[in-house]
């Protein structure tokens, strides 16, 4: 920090450096959008799959369990539940939760779908496991 | 003190305070359901206690954010701030936002809540973080405006110096893209991509811009260190940060169904992003050793050097530790995420805001410093939560690796609850150290009411 680098450069490389890397990563976000409709499989979300998507938004499934890795890490990864389970033992997983939960273990509420409910949330985790993930999750269990 | 409206500071101290608390409580709650899994089942499940923990922890983290624009923007400006009442009236639409907001969480279930307020209009709810009702994310955005067109009125009025700039600059960034929130596409993967433009340009982005601004403008006050060096640092630390930053948001762009290039983006820019953390640490160590006085508030002076350390070590080694793509593929979504993000938000954002809060408070309540017996105590707690969360962090990365070993490694890999199982004594530790952590929090509470004789500055 001598003399010779002065404020007004450093304040000049800030605001050409952060312009600078913000311009390339909207360009990149740009041809990442382009790019999505190989990967993220967007032909096959019907009004069923978009139904699922609001069921697990509003029953805050997130909040206990991770989707692509991402969010919480209290249950387990559901990005390829359908894969390890099939589609009617996920339904059956969700129907058969006891409704004050099981004694001393990790409880999933009771949350009371009905039928459409059931096929709609599973379809959209069906969905989510075709997405190319570039191989993610390791293995089945997650 | 120099300016009376400086004084509407207090009350958002005070509610950040009040919220850290109540963020800590839910945090043991969880840290309990971890090993003992019905413990409060029905009544708060775990992804309502968490939901209660992470938006407490941004809520309060806001306040302190605001709290500080409001002390040092009109000192930064010579001027007095351009309407306090203003400032007054936001505090309580914000307070009661946020408390009306968790007890919703609480008193309602989820799919309730958001049926009753206006889910299906936008729907918006239901995403990590950004769990808050219509009516809530619309607050904050009305919050946020009125709350950055009362500080920049006073900036413009004033004198411009670089750390309100920059202040204002991080704020404005935080209030645009939280603008993403309000983005849900039915499609995951777009929907997945642009959640992180709020996240990680939040976190890893804007948010470091204030902690720098609000870092440079303690030490400026604690070292008496010309104000043209620490501006230039400032200026320097943040370009670092935007540079690294910005691409770095590559890293969650792995494995979510972006194109594969951004494993080489992400993981090259993000393994860059330890080194502003560590300019920042050399900042605060240089300024004080280089102080041209001895400022009495010893205990604000080691929250500034705090916060430099924890940083470094919570974002920039435990985010390093998983971000190069070949690792992350392992560590994805396991608990070295979660042991990274505790000890980063608590060494980042939590220390930045104690730091500020520690100068700002004993001038707010008229005096320069607290008596040295206050501040005994305050320096207690600042050891007990910085080491508890140390351990926290080593216990959840001993839990993660072994997850991650037995899940995702092994020749038999496990299943996720048949692993949990078997690392339930390191949440056991975990949930010890947080309970230290508490008490550290009781301590810093309660040296806010020894009273005592004011420490004077000594000369030096």
């Amino acid at each position: 920090m001598s003399g010779v680098f002065t404020k007004s450069m450093a304040r000049n490389v800030f605001y050409g450096g952060s312009v600078f890397f913000f311009l390339l990563f909207l360009g990149l976000t740009f041809d990442t959008v382009r790019a999505l409709p190989k990967r993220d499989m967007r032909h096959n979300i019907t009004p069923l799959v978009a139904e699922g998507k609001k069921i697990w938004e509003t029953r805050n499934c997130i909040g206990c369990h991770t989707l692509l890795g991402e969010g919480a890490y209290f249950a387990p990864e559901l990005g390829n539940v359908v894969a390890r389970y099939g589609e009617e033992g996920v339904k059956a997983f969700i129907t058969s939760r006891p409704a004050d939960g099981i004694p001393g273990r990790r409880s999933m509420p009771q949350f009371n779908l009905t039928e459409r409910e059931l096929e709609a949330i599973t379809a959209f985790l069906k969905h989510v496991g075709t997405i190319d993930t570039a191989k993610w999750p390791p293995n089945i269990q997650g | 003190m120099q300016y009376s409206s400086q004084a509407v500071a207090k009350p958002y101290f005070v509610a950040a305070i009040g919220l850290f608390v109540g963020q800590i409580i839910f945090g043991l709650i969880m840290g309990l359901q971890y090993v003992i899994g019905d413990f409060l089942f029905p009544a708060i499940p775990f992804n309502v206690a968490r939901m209660v923990h992470t938006n407490l922890l941004i809520v309060w983290l806001l306040f302190g954010f605001m709290g500080a624009a409001y002390y040092l923007v009109p000192e930064e400006s010579e001027t007095e701030l351009w309407s306090p009442k203003l400032a007054i009236v936001l505090f309580w639409v914000f307070l009661a936002a946020g408390v009306l907001t968790v007890i919703g969480y609480l008193a309602v279930p989820y799919a309730t809540l958001a049926k009753l307020t206006g889910n299906d209009l936008l729907e918006t709810m239901g995403r990590e973080f950004l769990e808050q009702p219509l009516p809530t994310k619309l607050g904050i955005v009305v919050v946020a405006l009125a709350f950055l067109f009362n500080i920049t009125m006073t900036v413009l009025k004033g004198r411009k110096t670089v750390i309100s700039s920059v202040l204002l600059l991080g704020l404005w960034g935080l209030a645009i893209f939280f603008l993403f929130a309000f983005y849900n596409p039915v499609n995951v993967v777009l929907d997945k991509m642009f959640w992180w433009y709020v996240v990680h340009l939040w976190v890893e982005g804007v948010w470091e811009l204030i902690l720098g601004a609000m870092l440079a403008f303690v030490l400026i006050k604690i070292t008496g260190v010309d104000r043209e060096v620490i501006e230039k640092w400032l200026y320097v630390i943040i370009t670092l940060t935007l540079v690294t930053g910005l691409l770095g948001t590559g890293h969650h762009y792995f494995w979510i169904g972006t194109p594969e290039y951004w494993q080489w983006i992400g993981s090259v820019f993000s393994a860059l992003e330890p080194i502003p953390f560590f300019a920042l640490t050399v900042f605060a160590f240089n300024m004080v050793n280089r102080r041209r006085r001895e400022h009495p508030n010893k205990a604000a002076t080691l929250w500034a050097l705090g916060t430099g350390v924890m940083s470094f070590l919570g974002a920039g080694v435990w985010g390093f530790l998983h971000t190069l793509a070949p690792v992350n593929y392992y560590t994805h979504g396991s608990q070295i995420t979660a042991a990274h993000g505790h000890m980063a938000f608590y060494g980042a954002y939590v220390m930045v805001n104690l730091t500020m809060i520690s100068y700002a408070m004993p001038l707010l309540r008229g005096r320069q410093a607290n008596s040295e017996k206050s501040q005994v105590l305050e320096m207690w707690s600042f050891w007990l939560m910085t080491v508890s969360m140390v351990f926290i962090t080593l216990f959840l990365t001993a839990a993660g690796i072994l997850q991650i070993w037995l899940q995702r490694i092994a020749s038999d890999p496990q299943p996720f609850m048949v692993v949990q199982d078997q690392v339930a004594l390191f949440y056991w530790m975990r949930e010890w150290s947080g309970v230290i952590f508490l008490a550290g929090l009781l301590a810093y509470l309660a040296s806010f009411f020894v009273g005592g004789k004011p420490a004077e500055a000594r000369a030096s």
